[in-house]
């Protein structure tokens, strides 16, 4: 059987370029991000080096990464919090839902979060009668609207602002209500404000957590980071297992790459570090969930283990020429764009159809490579996943698979280009049997399997004389 | 699956994945990272103090640069033309800067009792002073110091008056980051970086100052030229 009833890119993005509004939405929002970045970036003359130093930092983790996770376990704890391990998403959920019971607590507020959204967290606390709060404005709007996260950064970007006040006005009873952002911002605050006060339990992500000192960091614009870590008496933050960074120095390099790729400021708003718990001040009680859910795969595979490099900034989505027209949604998975192409394969597995497909979600431009503040080289690991997948299929895939027209086909062309007798024998009889299709010196349309390369495009006819056939009647 | 894989805790799971994943390791633990960017910065005094003004100002915060003298005049006018009734003040705050405040303002002291949350989000305004500036990236540092007190103190009130000397602003990150080493690996207090007032940029990327955050920052430049 095959897993996951998603459907795959292939079978949805189409449907999504149709849609003219959220292509608009989407192509400004990435442009404009796109040129902020290529501003703030510019300023540093050690934008390089930065991006080398981020790139070793994460290599270095990676190549010791049981040794900094057994070191973070100590740190934290000393500094009076506890740590606790998820191998996957139910492991997580059981473990969280389990603090949040204990705490009594039925209130809980949340920080935007993708490895939380990786896991279904919310889904999982609904299930046990604990309704967590979206507490980023983005993702509120996407909570409140039922919807789905479409960018990493932005995640109500396929909403506009008058979807935006017709939901609001709905959902939090409100009478009166522009469209304007301040308004719309306004609102907002009132109604999380209320619940951040009495909030019991906080629910977190995390973007760094040093193994050092046991500091973990927070990342955000609106406050409401601050607030989730702050205000409640008990902190929970998920953090996957691949966030670890060895030393609080590294911190310098990872606060100036990530602000700028990301949200292309030169620093944004707020950045929270906090080291266990702290008397008087913040939570009393913290939580650390370290959470593999097949992070651990893709340690597994060299040329993919650079992947778990990621510091989820964004960049790459916006430079992507395929993201920008398809928008996130069309990847079916909380890792969309560039990224979501290599990380959801390798995390998933290549048994999900609709995560096998998503390698082939790119056109392999290299503009994600560029912008990469880690310098993740993207489009090898997407070569060698369709590599994986091609040979994964033919491995797991039943007759139908084995005998399917493309893989027959470079089956029998392999064979054709791995001798030169053979391959000439190939052309001559291309020559003979093409005069019915040529029409004006192309070829428009193929008969069977081979119309569907010519439906969108013409094909060269095998010339009179081929150059190899010239060369050797030159003398 | 190995057997008896279900009694072992997550955590050996987990372990144990990662050292067959990493398989025969050539002993790299001391790997060096080779950081080949800017630790130290170039600017002068002037020049670190003139670019943080910029840059505060950039992210719609306010800036006044100030001589100490002049200090308690312009908070008072501040307060005045704010309608700040209510501040408050945490523990070890200069008292001298308070001296040209009306007697007929709030002043809420988070010692000997910690306010409560209520209080703190009713209040109009909070003073503190800060651990650092960066120039480069017109960013804040506090490290819940004397002057500065807990978290909750900057985040609930609307209005967020900091007051910072020239000569805490450093120029570039990486020195702001070794100046954090102690607080960080010794006293493990919270560490709080503020570049401009909150903001929102996600509905149709325009930006909207003040989400959750204080909606105004106010900064006092104490410089002696
Ligand atoms: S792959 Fe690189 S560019 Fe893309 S989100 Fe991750 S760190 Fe950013």
């Amino acid at each position: 059987m095959k897993k996951g009833s998603q459907p795959t890119f292939e079978e949805t993005a189409g449907t999504y370029i149709e849609n003219a509004q959220l292509r608009r939405n989407i192509g400004h929002a990435t442009k404009t991000i796109r040129d902020k970045r290529q501003l703030v970036v510019q300023e540093l003359d050690d934008w390089e080096e930065l991006r080398e130093a981020g790139r070793q930092i994460k290599q270095k983790v990676m190549n010791n990464l049981d040794r900094y996770l057994l070191q973070l376990e100590k740190s934290v704890s000393k500094a009076g919090g506890v740590v606790h391990w998820a191998a996957d998403a139910e492991d997580a959920n059981r473990i969280i839902t389990n603090l949040i019971k204990e705490k009594k607590g039925t209130d809980v507020v949340k920080v935007k979060s993708i490895t939380t959204d990786e896991i279904r967290l919310n889904q999982a606390l609904e299930n046990e009668g604990i309704h967590a709060l979206e507490t980023d404005l983005a993702e509120l709007i996407v909570q409140l609207a039922g919807d789905e996260p479409s960018h990493i950064l932005v995640p109500a970007i396929h909403k506009n602002r008058a979807e935006i006040r017709e939901l609001f006005k709905s959902k939090l009873n409100l009478k009166e209500l522009s469209d304007e952002p301040a308004d719309l911002a306004e609102a907002a605050r009132l109604y999380l404000r209320k619940n951040f006060l009495k909030a019991k339990v906080g629910i977190s992500g995390g973007n760094f957590a040093v193994a050092e000192t046991g500091t973990v960091a927070v990342v955000e614009s609106e406050g409401n980071g601050r607030m989730c870590t702050t205000l409640p008496d008990t902190l929970i933050t998920v953090l996957g297992i691949e966030k670890i960074v060895p030393e609080w120095k590294d911190i310098e390099v990872f606060m100036q790459l990530l602000p700028r790729s990301s949200t292309a400021e030169r620093m944004n708003p707020y950045n929270t570090f906090w080291t266990g718990t702290t008397e008087g001040d913040g939570p009393q009680k913290f939580h650390l969930v370290l959470l593999d859910n097949g992070r651990t795969n893709v340690l597994d595979d060299e040329t993919g283990r650079q992947t778990l490099h990621c510091i989820r900034c964004s960049a790459c989505l916006n430079v992507c020429p395929v993201y920008e027209r398809t928008g996130g949604h069309a990847y079916h998975s909380v890792y969309p764009g560039p990224i979501g192409a290599i990380l959801t394969p390798q995390l998933r597995g290549l048994d999900d159809r609709s995560a096998a497909s998503l390698p082939y979600a790119s056109s392999l431009c290299g503009a994600c490579y560029e912008v990469c503040p880690v310098k993740i080289n993207i489009p090898e690991v997407l070569l060698h996943l369709r590599n994986k997948v091609v040979l994964h299929q033919k491995k797991e895939g039943g007759f139908r698979q084995k005998t399917d027209p493309v893989h027959l086909a470079m089956k029998f062309l392999a064979r054709a280009f791995s001798k030169r007798s053979r391959y000439e024998r190939l052309q001559k009889m291309g020559r003979a049997g093409q005069w019915f299709y040529k029409k004006d010196g192309t070829i428009s349309k193929l008969p069977g399997q081979l119309s569907k390369w010519t439906a969108i495009r013409d094909v060269k006819p095998v010339p009179e004389k081929t150059f190899r056939e010239w060369w050797r009647d030159r003398k | 699956m190995v057997e008896g894989s279900e009694m072992s805790s997550s955590r050996d799971k987990i372990l144990q994945r990662i050292d067959q994943a990493l398989g025969n390791r050539t002993d790299s633990t001391d790997d060096v990272v080779e950081r080949r960017y800017h630790q130290i910065s170039e600017l002068t005094a002037q020049e670190k103090v003139n670019l943080f003004q910029e840059r505060v100002d950039e992210y719609k915060a306010a800036t006044e640069r100030v001589s100490e003298g002049e200090l308690p005049g312009k908070l008072k006018k501040l307060c005045e033309e704010a309608g700040i009734k209510k501040l408050v003040l945490p523990p070890g705050i200069d008292e001298n800067w308070l001296s040209e405040l009306p007697k007929s303002m709030t002043f809420l002291h988070d010692e000997p009792q910690p306010l409560s949350k209520t209080q703190l989000n009713e209040s109009d305004a909070v003073l503190t002073n800060c651990f650092l500036g960066v120039a480069q990236t017109g960013t804040i540092i506090l490290n819940a110091g004397p002057g500065q007190g807990r978290r909750v103190l900057t985040l609930l009130p609307d209005i967020h008056i900091c007051v910072i000397r020239q000569d805490q602003i450093v120029g570039i990150l990486p020195e702001a980051i070794r100046k954090l080493d102690q607080t960080v690996s010794e006293s493990g207090a919270p560490v709080t970086f503020i570049s401009g007032p909150s903001a929102t940029s996600d509905i149709e990327l325009d930006r909207v100052e003040g989400v959750h955050g204080p909606r105004k920052l106010h900064v006092f430049i104490i410089s002696e030229s």
